[in-house]
């Protein structure tokens, strides 16, 4: 009896050691087969379809042309490779200016030979209309049913995952928005953080170490929305009256609130791996007469420096990974950022704001999922060259 | 004569290099302490004025521009307390086999690896995962359980960590001891090892809640409500979260304005739970670490 349950305790111990990475393995299971649902999707809206003319020399447009197109910045077939011929823009709402409600029907059951008609006559014209009223495709030419294409997505440099007919989905916005304001807050961050460390590990008395450390644990602790909040309320006006901004928000003001919240995390690796330089290491310094500060930098550093390296890249990790506090204060604006001062958006911002509007199971949810993927893929590369750099460690 | 004077002049040039670069570590640190006090600070005094016994125990009024937080307070409470029972058994009994019975090195840096991989994985992700399985594949919508699931997942790896060093620190001749004595492993380990560990290992289950308590992202699609006055009734309900609930706050809502006061306490009351969490972790480290010295 002892013996069975002896068993079965360890039976259920080993299964719960290996809990953390069964969850990994769901993880990347159910981001992947919602994410790669992506590339199943059409570029143009299920159950519709974009009609030309038969004698229009035009076969395949992208997503990208069908989205300029509709959006009227090609207002020529020359520029989507056509002849000089300016385009018609059609779509299911323009028939009934076009023709009357009798001519329609009550039920608008002479919808279908309307839009042929009106196809037929244009040479110019591209429809957008449903699928089940366009049975009969007699003179008239449809685009081919081509999926999302992996190219389109991963280096499209366009995010409009609401544009009708055909959404757009170019990650490198969000990438570049993600990477750019992590950059600046490390940038911020770096300095400040190692001077922390140092001072504290090296410079600073018993007494007031004993105060400073607790302050930064917990400063690591306060919840992200707070530091959102007080950027919204302190930072943002701040920066938009120092540089005459239209609007305070902006991937600075991101990258500030960044910094300031890897800062802890910074601070915390980076102090613990400088206290573990022996006491030996650095006697031997101060005894063949360096000083103190030439101890620090000529023995204290090198030595702990893969502690420090993981310290900033942890610190990056966090960056790159925070969502709510970003996503309060910079701007929100999905479009490749040339400037720091100009509202930008991340990866997790994205997701945040975006989910919750996007109908299930449906590409943009899809698309969202993609980017979590995207996200899971980066701070795992993360957090295995912190992996890779302290086992370096002698 | 000149190179005489030059040990002289490379010392006083030492102790001037050192000089300028402690005060500048100095002063760089002097600058963080003073931002982030003032972050404290700020809100503090401005969250002060809202705080009262009413703000605490009422539900918004008057389309969130009135009222208290009192639902939003229940709610992270429920989620603190749903996520405890996925985690803390689980937690324990994972750094307790890494510890104890993992004999094979190689497997053990794996879990480990795995185990810091997931502690790296940002909320956000946390979040799509939770909506993807809990809210969706399980089917159990948005509600406690689910937001529960996903906030007990995300605090794993911190008791892991906390468990697994707590027990590292043990000496061995504890265990030998007690194997010694004819005890089975199980034995040693409820009798023995568990109780020396208790403190620290408690250290991390309430760290593991401050991370819990203030987290947003991995509730926004699994858990949390934008408004809902009354209280939760199963745990298949939705609920309203104080983090969850100053993002609306400062972002949305009727009016920004008179919502700001609400917020600025809202954000209080959540930096005194992390100040009560941290108190708390603290005291229980110290308090035992005293006993244990007395004994």
């Amino acid at each position: 009896m002892k013996k069975i349950l002896e068993q079965s305790v360890k039976y259920l111990f080993t299964a719960s050691g290996f809990i953390t990475s069964f969850i990994i393995l769901l993880i990347i299971f159910f981001l992947f087969s919602e994410g790669a649902g992506l590339f199943r999707n059409h570029i143009i809206d299920d159950g519709y379809v974009v009609a030309l003319n038969k004698s229009n020399p035009v076969n395949t447009l992208s997503a990208n042309q069908i989205k300029e197109i509709f959006d009227e910045d090609i207002t020529n077939w020359q520029e989507a490779g056509g002849e000089d011929e300016p385009i018609q823009v059609f779509r299911l709402s323009d028939l009934l200016s076009i023709y009357s409600e009798e001519e329609l029907g009550s039920e608008y059951e002479h919808a279908g030979s309307k839009i042929k008609e009106t196809i037929l006559q244009n040479e110019g014209i591209i429809a957008f209309v449903p699928k089940s009223l366009l049975t009969d495709t007699e003179g008239i030419k449809t685009m081919p049913d081509q999926t999302i294409p992996v190219k389109d997505v991963l280096a499209g440099t366009e995010w409009f995952p609401t544009a009708t007919p055909s959404p757009l989905f170019g990650i490198l916005p969000l990438l570049a928005g993600t990477l750019w304001v992590s950059f600046f807050a490390i940038l911020i961050a770096l300095p400040f953080g190692l001077c922390v460390s140092i001072y504290m590990s090296e410079i600073a008395s018993e007494k007031v170490r004993n105060v400073l450390k607790p302050v930064i644990e917990l400063l690591n602790g306060i919840p992200s929305v707070v530091y959102g909040f007080f950027g919204l309320i302190v930072i943002v006006p701040f920066l938009q009256q120092l540089f005459n901004l239209p609007v305070g928000e902006s991937g600075l003001a991101g990258s500030l609130v960044l910094a300031i919240m890897a800062l802890p995390t910074i601070v915390t690796v980076a102090e613990d791996a400088m206290r573990n330089c022996p006491r030996s290491m650095r006697e031997a310094s101060l005894a063949l007469g360096a000083n103190k500060w030439q101890t620090i930098y000529k023995v204290v550093i090198p030595y702990s420096i893969s502690g420090i390296t993981s310290g900033i890249v942890l610190g990056i990790g966090r960056a790159v990974g925070e969502t709510m506090a970003v996503l309060m204060v910079t701007g929100n604006a999905a479009v490749m950022p040339t400037s720091i001062l100009e509202p930008l958006r991340t990866i997790p911002a994205t997701i945040a704001a975006e989910l919750g509007e996007a109908p299930t199971g449906e590409a943009h949810y899809q698309s969202l999922f993609l980017l979590g993927v995207i996200l899971f893929f980066i701070t795992l590369f993360i957090n295995l060259s912190v992996e890779y750099i302290s086992s370096r460690k002698r | 004569m000149s190179t005489l004077s030059f040990p002289e002049n490379n010392s006083r040039r030492k102790t001037l290099n050192q000089k300028i670069a402690f005060a500048c570590c100095f002063a760089l640190s002097l600058c963080v302490v003073l931002v982030l006090a003032s972050i404290l600070l700020f809100i503090i005094i401005k969250g002060i004025r809202v705080i009262n016994w009413d703000f605490i125990t009422q539900a918004p009024a008057d389309g969130m521009t009135g009222g208290g937080i009192f639902p939003a307070i229940i709610g992270t409470l429920c989620l603190m307390a749903g996520s405890a029972i996925v985690s803390f058994p689980v937690g324990i009994m994972s750094g307790i086999y890494m510890n104890e019975y993992a004999t094979n090195g190689k497997l053990v840096r794996f879990i480990r690896m795995m185990t810091n991989n997931l502690s790296g994985i940002p909320s956000i992700v946390f979040g799509l995962f939770g909506m993807a399985i809990f809210v969706n594949y399980l089917d159990f919508g948005d509600s406690i359980i689910a937001g529960s699931l996903t906030l007990g997942l995300l605090s794993l790896p911190v008791i892991i960590r906390t468990t697994e060093e707590a027990l590292k620190d043990i000496p061995d001749s504890m265990r030998e001891g007690s194997r010694a004595l004819g005890a089975t492993q199980l034995q040693t380990i409820w009798n023995v090892i568990l109780p020396m560990a208790v403190p620290r290992v408690i250290t991390g289950l309430i760290l593991s809640m401050g991370r819990v308590s203030g987290e947003t992202a991995p509730i926004l699609f699994t858990c949390a409500a934008y408004f809902l006055p009354q209280l939760p009734s199963s745990i298949f309900d939705q609920c309203m979260a104080l983090p969850y609930h100053l993002y609306v706050l400062a972002t949305s809502g009727t009016d920004l304005e008179k919502q700001q006061p609400i917020a600025y306490g809202t954000a209080l009351v959540l930096i005194i739970i992390v100040l009560i969490i941290n108190l708390a972790a603290n005291g229980i480290r110290k308090y035992f670490a005293n006993k244990v010295k007395t004994n």
